[in-house]
């Protein structure tokens, strides 16, 4: 008897409380979760690398994991990579930006209303990327 | 006394699960912009997983306030990892039981009584900022 388990990709987004794109990027992340690819992504708080235990170490062991991160230190990536396992695809917010010719966020909060289309955009890009890791 | 007056660094839970964390991020902007504005700073919490050399700076060299959104303490494990010690350490479902009028909702963004819950937060964390500032926790 062959079991079909519905395989979920694990994101890992960049928290950037100190930069606007990390604000784009949290809000771009939920909505995956949230309204584009609901019950097909599921998401762990990135500190918890190191504030978990194994289990939260594992994330990427059991899912395909996708980082997104907000600036060129790759918090998500480098954390992931080194606390956790490889990702899957890596994601970064100014080069998603730049492809669509949008301007960078400069609201850490409450973002205005061209932020929004972009963080929309930028959820767009992320729910591609969920459905090349789960048809790879 | 010196009378330097030192910044605080405020570092919010990262949470993009749960209210509270979207609550912690909020009052942590509230100190930021409007109640201590040139006084309290932040850094982005995942910069010390990375062990990134000036958020490790910034928060050897002032005293640190954390704001976790849940009990698995991430912003104060994170800062603990680096060999600090926090200065305070605070829950923010902890600003809600003290006002349990303002229930709060959303998580990417907060709903009306989610901000004015933070504000409220972060007018009553002043003092303790200013106590900081002054010297007062490192």
């Amino acid at each position: 008897m062959i079991t079909l388990e519905v395989l979920k990709v694990g994101i890992v987004s960049c928290s950037g409380e100190a930069i606007p794109e990390g604000t784009l990027s949290r809000i771009a992340c939920r909505k995956v979760l949230d309204e584009l690819r609901p019950g097909e992504a599921v998401t762990i708080c990135l500190p918890l690398f190191i504030a978990g235990g194994s289990e939260e170490r594992e994330f990427a062991a059991k899912y395909p994991t996708i980082t997104v991160d907000g600036c060129e230190k790759r918090c998500a990536q480098k954390s992931t990579e080194k606390l956790s396992g490889k990702p899957a695809r890596s994601l970064l917010i100014p080069e998603i930006l730049k492809k669509h010719g949008i301007d960078a966020p400069t609201s850490l909060r409450n973002l205005r209303r061209e932020e929004k289309a972009a963080a929309q955009v930028v959820a767009e890009e992320i729910a591609r990327t969920v459905d090349e890791v789960l048809n790879a | 006394m010196s009378g330097k007056t030192n910044k605080v660094v405020v570092l919010a839970c990262s949470g993009i699960g749960k209210v509270y964390g979207a609550i912690a991020r909020e009052t942590t902007y509230e100190l930021m912009d409007r109640v201590r504005p040139g006084v309290v700073v932040t850094t982005c919490l995942p910069l010390l997983v990375i062990e990134d050399s000036d958020a490790k700076k910034l928060i050897t060299d002032n005293p640190v306030i954390t704001i976790d959104g849940c009990p698995k303490s991430c912003a104060h494990k994170s800062v603990e990892a680096q060999g600090v010690k926090p200065a305070r350490t605070y829950q923010a479902i902890n600003f809600y039981k003290a006002h349990k009028e303002l229930k709060p909702d959303g998580i990417a963004e907060l709903d009306e009584n989610g901000r004015k819950l933070a504000a409220i937060a972060a007018d009553e964390l002043a003092q303790v900022v200013d106590e900081l500032a002054a010297g007062g926790g490192k």
